[in-house]
């Protein structure tokens, strides 16, 4: 191969990049990047970066000495637009193209909107944009901020507008938030953190509208209470960015479709990170987009899928001062042990279990034993076909 | 100069965190004792807590892995060395020489 195209100058984009390099690619190396910056970490977003503990220069992934080994002719603050049928040709927006024997896909996802128009003081975090957006307008204090959803995102920000010293409440229409990551009971453990650290949780109703003149004023719930508001942050998910490649030939479903080993229905095209479903399941994690890199990259040189992922999902949260910590896949089904320590006393560590197997493990606060479960169930994880 | 604990209340395998500032990690590799930052030089992380094996520890937030010897990352995500400083046991205790070294840029 004589010129590989990276879209995305992403987590995953970046890995990927490393990868090429290190498994001994060494011809022309282009990397699309939609956002102006060069390749950041996005967790400290809604975390030091948003608390202004933590600043620009410390999100950057990459330094000048990586940069240069790189070697990378780097396109950045312009959007892929189309990549062509064969998977050969990457179409920019600005209508210059990039002709690619092979295209690593990396462009991530985007923070769902409400629908509605759109209200000054009204945010979602997942760039460093949004982020500096959200900073600035939490600047002035205090302010009634108003978290719709209670996933991580809105979890995270909701406990850093609390430590900025904030008036929150979070909205979260499901029963409980982290329902389906957690189960009921762990999940209600969690949910108790919002209250112990300042946080008003609001669960069981959506949000109905938005009210505000030019900026944002109101939440309205969907059960007809008003919550005030000065600023409100959307966290409500996110969609894969695959609109680029809806002229391509590639199959597109929730994600980029990929094999077990992120190869797509073209083996000189592959798919990592929070944009590609891989086997049947689409993860948005960290540890996702930095381990699909490697067996992506070696696929995509082999020119066939040499190997295969062996994912266990992995997600960490900090929130109010405690560091939650969850691997494996849990069942609807699955039965919770509580190890060590207790939700009482803040720390802990839990076991979910089927039929005498630990599928996941859950920690708040015990990142010792959370890594030794955590590598026992990494040993168990099966060597797909 | 700063006393950690009795060598026999860190057994092999072990490691204790010392409330410095910055705060230290020391560790018991298999007879070695050996001390660095304690916070990972990725993200803020306890080594301390990390999972040791050999000369190595692994970061319990990231995976990122240090050699105990230099302070050097074997792996990404960490990219920067952690400090390391001299340890030595004196009477059966264990102190920490707050003279740092730094361990060299990777």
């Amino acid at each position: 191969m004589r010129t590989i195209t990276v879209v995305g100058a992403s987590l995953a984009g970046l890995y990927a990049a490393r990868e090429l390099r290190a498994q001994g690619y060494d011809g022309r190396l282009v990397i699309i990047g939609a956002e102006p910056h060069p390749p950041y970490d996005r967790p400290p977003l809604s975390k030091d970066f948003l608390t202004g503990k933590a600043d620009e220069d410390q999100l950057a992934l990459s330094d000048a000495e990586e940069t240069d080994e790189l070697a990378a002719e780097w396109l950045l603050g312009v959007r892929a637009r189309a990549l062509d049928a064969r998977g050969r040709t990457v179409l920019l927006e600005d209508g210059r193209t990039v002709a690619s024997d092979g295209v690593v896909i990396a462009t991530g996802a985007c923070a769902r909107r409400l629908p509605g128009p759109s209200l000054a003081g009204v945010h979602t975090l997942r760039t460093l944009c949004d982020a500096r957006a959200l900073r600035a307008d939490l600047a002035a204090w205090p302010q009634r901020v108003v978290v719709i959803g209670g996933g991580f995102i809105g979890a995270e920000t909701a406990s850093s507008c609390v430590a900025l010293g904030h008036d929150v409440t979070v909205v979260e229409a499901a029963p409980l938030p982290l329902l389906p990551q957690l189960g009921a009971d762990m999940a209600a453990v969690c949910a108790g953190l919002h209250a112990r650290g300042g946080a008003e949780l609001v669960t069981g109703t959506g949000v109905a509208a938005l009210h505000g003149d030019a900026t944002v004023r109101a939440v309205e719930l969907a059960d007809g209470r008003m919550l005030p508001a000065d600023v409100v942050v959307v966290g409500i998910g996110a969609t894969p960015n695959t609109g680029w490649l809806a002229g391509s030939t590639l199959a597109l479903d929730d994600g980029v479709l990929c094999d077990d080993g992120c190869v797509t229905a073209l083996p000189h095209v592959v798919a990592v990170g929070d944009v590609a479903r891989v086997g049947a399941a689409r993860a948005e994690h960290w540890t996702s987009a930095t381990e699909q890199p490697r067996v992506a990259v070696r696929n995509l040189l082999a020119g066939h899928t040499a190997e295969t992922v062996r994912p266990l999902p992995y997600f960490w949260s900090d929130q109010y001062g405690s560091r939650i910590q969850f691997a494996g896949r849990r069942r609807a089904d699955d039965t919770v042990r509580l190890v060590e320590g207790s939700p009482e006393e803040g720390s802990f560590l839990a076991a979910y279990e089927r039929e005498g197997h630990t599928t996941a493990v859950l920690a708040v606060d015990r990142p010792r034993p959370f890594t030794r479960m955590r590598r026992g169930l990494l040993a168990a994880v099966p060597v797909a076909a | 100069m700063i006393p950690v604990c009795r060598l026999e209340d860190l057994p092999a395998g072990e490691s204790v965190r010392v409330d410095t500032t910055p705060p230290i990690a020391v560790f018991n590799a298999d007879g070695e004792i050996y001390a660095i930052d304690d916070t990972c030089s990725h993200q803020d992380a306890s080594l301390s807590e990390g999972w040791l094996e050999g000369c190595l520890v692994e970061c319990p937030l990231h995976a990122a892995s240090f050699d105990l010897r230099t302070g050097r990352p074997t792996c990404l995500p960490a990219r920067r060395a952690v400090r390391t400083h001299r340890v030595s046991v004196d009477d059966g205790t264990i102190h920490v020489h707050l003279v740092a070294e730094e361990g060299s840029a990777a």
